[in-house]
């Protein structure tokens, strides 16, 4: 299914509620989806975007599991690959680490091991990003895990659209996807049609057209970069903002088409810098356009540090506006 | 249980053993790639529980998964096929002796991690009983998976959901290079029983006896009476893989001479089977007859079967 044109007077939902949204479409389309998490039911998860899906389809399919995120998605993988479509939800992202051997030496190798004869679709739902005073173990952005293995897709979406969109094709999907979501977004709004759609994964989305350089950003960075392309066009500097929306499979060509057309590139993820999704992004750029590059790639990722508690001392280890304007003036000859 | 059925799971328990001493003679003869974990010895515990299952219901397996595999009905020829990297084996090549899967008899995977399908069967329950049939998962691991976190987490999902899965512990006392003893607090039945969940201690070498616990645990399950546990008694014939020649720093070669002598399985039952007047010993020698035929056979076939093309190398990594 493609993206319908957005009409002019479309409604706009929070990307929480285009969440909530995507999975009771899909959990009425389909009995085998059901989601599987730590209070996810009443409560709806500390951050409500599940609120009302039990009331709706029962305890059965909306299942408070104990804090078991090992076992909870090991019971998905294995109810996957016998029939049904489980959407897991891991509270915060730090916890995947919980979940990992699941994640990478289960869900991501049986096709692959089983010669193409077992599918595992499920959706692993989780968060990330900082700035929300949660200290180390509660801020991570830690989509490079998954990035990094064979078998799982990762999505990132950064608007309401996009997270409807997105999470109804990761229900779909026959593969084990995992889906990042920025805990401080969950309130942003945005237009939404009423219509049924889905975004094919591996799309990337220009979410704002620009000349002179292009900034590359995924889920929490976007609006960051979003913010940084107004403050430079009073510079004289137009920026184009590109958002993959997925990192697994990787939409290599529009990142590499615009940055052929603007010479100049900066890349931004809120995982850690180092041997991060900014890394990989660079790199695909570099292989694919460097003869039309003006200067290296600029890859802007959370410091390399523990997310400290102080507000301080965490406002410094992430990617601001700010500090995308001066990456940018610099590459473009303007600092 | 019928005289042909003992018969049939003797022949079973005879294809598992003569299989493996064959992966063993084409690992010494450098003809297998990698290597393989070895069943011999425990062959009752698969076959005594396999038996007591339909061919719908699920198992997982182990990186010592070869007799679970066959006793789920999988065939030699792509077994071996399997365990030499070819074409026609179960997995294409691509999972080798520790990944075999065979969806159409329920097997859903044997599995390198210890303890790593626990969740994996445990899921299948869950599905079997939301999707209303009366399938029911075993998850078979050794004593060494009791050292997993995972096991406990799902045995607490099982025990809390009334899920039809039964965990089969085959504790041939070595966890790898290291007896159980030393790595396992406490009394291991405990550790299901804390979660209320049924559980019981079975010889493991004697068929009749794992059918028998398989049998009840499995009728539980599919009445919706919940999880069990079964710790089956048994013991590892050869080393932790068929590299593992010298054994004397962790086990004395009398232990397992006195194992060989007095607690094989296959003898243990055709003893029985003899003094019941149940079968007489030319049965026996025809049944291995057969199956040596048809473990030969099979051998032959997956030796000729063609290698993967190159370009499955990157197909199936996604469906």
């Amino acid at each position: 299914m493609s993206e319908p044109v957005i009409a002019a007077a479309v409604r706009e939902i929070t990307f929480g509620q285009a969440v909530r949204e995507a999975l009771a479409e899909e959990m009425r389309r389909d009995p085998a989806v059901f989601i599987i998490g730590e209070d996810v039911a009443e409560a709806g998860t500390p951050f409500k975007v599940l609120s009302g899906l039990v009331e709706e389809f029962g305890r059965d399919r909306v299942i408070d599991s104990p804090i078991s995120e090992a076992g909870i998605t090991g019971l998905a993988v294995g109810a996957a690959m016998t029939g049904m479509r489980p959407v897991v939800d891991i509270m915060f992202g730090d916890f995947i680490t919980l979940a990992m051997d699941q994640i990478a030496n289960q869900a991501a190798k049986v096709h692959y091991m089983s010669g193409g004869k077992l599918k595992v679709p499920m959706v692993v739902r989780t968060t990330l990003g900082a700035t929300r005073r949660s200290a180390a173990q509660h801020s991570q952005s830690l989509q490079a895990w998954v990035s990094h293995v064979p078998g799982l897709k990762v999505a990132l979406p950064s608007t309401p659209y996009d997270a409807k969109g997105l999470w109804k094709t990761a229900i779909r999907d026959d593969n084990p996807v995992v889906i990042f979501e920025d805990k401080l977004m969950y309130q942003l709004k945005g237009p939404v049609p009423e219509g049924e759609y889905t975004i094919p994964f591996g799309t990337a989305d220009v979410k704002r057209e620009g000349r002179d350089i292009t900034i590359v950003a995924t889920s929490s960075m976007v609006q960051v970069a979003l913010q940084a392309a107004d403050l430079l066009a009073p510079l004289g500097i137009s920026a184009e903002v590109v958002d993959p929306r997925t990192t697994v499979p990787l939409d290599a060509r529009t990142l590499v088409e615009s940055a052929r057309k603007t010479s100049r590139v900066i890349v931004m993820d809120e995982g850690y810098q180092r041997y991060g999704v900014t890394a990989e992004l660079a790199a695909v750029i570099a292989e694919g356009a460097f003869h039309y590059l003006d200067a290296p790639v600029t890859r802007l990722g959370a410091m390399d540090v523990p997310v400290p508690f102080s507000p301080v001392l965490e406002d410094l280890t992430v990617p601001t506006p700010e500090r995308v304007v001066t990456a940018a003036k610099t590459l473009c000859g303007r600092a | 249980m019928s005289r042909d059925q003992w018969l049939q799971m003797y022949a079973q328990m005879l294809r598992i053993r003569v299989f493996e001493e064959h992966v063993n003679e084409l690992y010494t003869s450098a003809k297998m790639p990698g290597l393989a974990h070895l069943y011999i010895g425990q062959e009752a515990v698969a076959v005594g529980v396999c038996q007591a299952l339909r061919s719908d219901d699920y198992i997982t397996s182990t990186h010592r998964g070869h007799g679970h595999c066959l006793a789920k009905g999988a065939s030699v020829d792509r077994m071996f096929a399997e365990l030499l990297g070819k074409a026609p084996g179960y997995c294409g090549g691509k999972g080798g002796s520790m990944h075999i899967a065979d969806q159409e008899r329920g097997n859903l995977g044997a599995n390198a991690i210890v303890a790593g399908s626990s969740g994996i069967a445990t899921g299948a329950a869950l599905a079997a009983k939301r999707q209303g049939s009366d399938r029911v998962a075993v998850c078979f691991f050794g004593e060494g998976g009791v050292g997993q976190g995972i096991l406990y987490e799902v045995m607490n999902l099982a025990a809390l959901w009334t899920l039809p899965v039964i965990y089969v512990c085959e504790n041939n006392l070595y966890n790898e290079y290291t007896h159980y003893t030393e790595t396992t607090a406490g009394d291991l039945l405990l550790r299901p029983r804390a979660f209320g969940i049924f559980a019981e201690e079975v010889d493991g070498q004697d068929v009749r006896a794992v059918h028998a616990a398989a049998s009840r645990a499995v009728a539980r399950a599919r009445r919706g009476e919940g999880p069990a546990f079964l710790l089956c008694q048994t013991y590892r014939f050869l080393g932790h893989h068929v590299g593992d020649i010298s054994r004397a720093y962790y086990r004395t070669k009398d232990e397992e001479l006195r194992y060989k002598a007095e607690r094989d399985p296959l003898r243990i039952l055709t003893r029985w089977l003899v003094a019941e007047r149940m079968a007489a010993p030319e049965e026996f020698a025809r049944a291995e007859q057969q199956v040596r035929a048809e473990v030969a056979a099979g051998l032959q076939f997956a030796l000729a079967a063609p290698y993967p093309d190159p370009g499955e190398v990157d197909r199936d990594v996604y469906a």
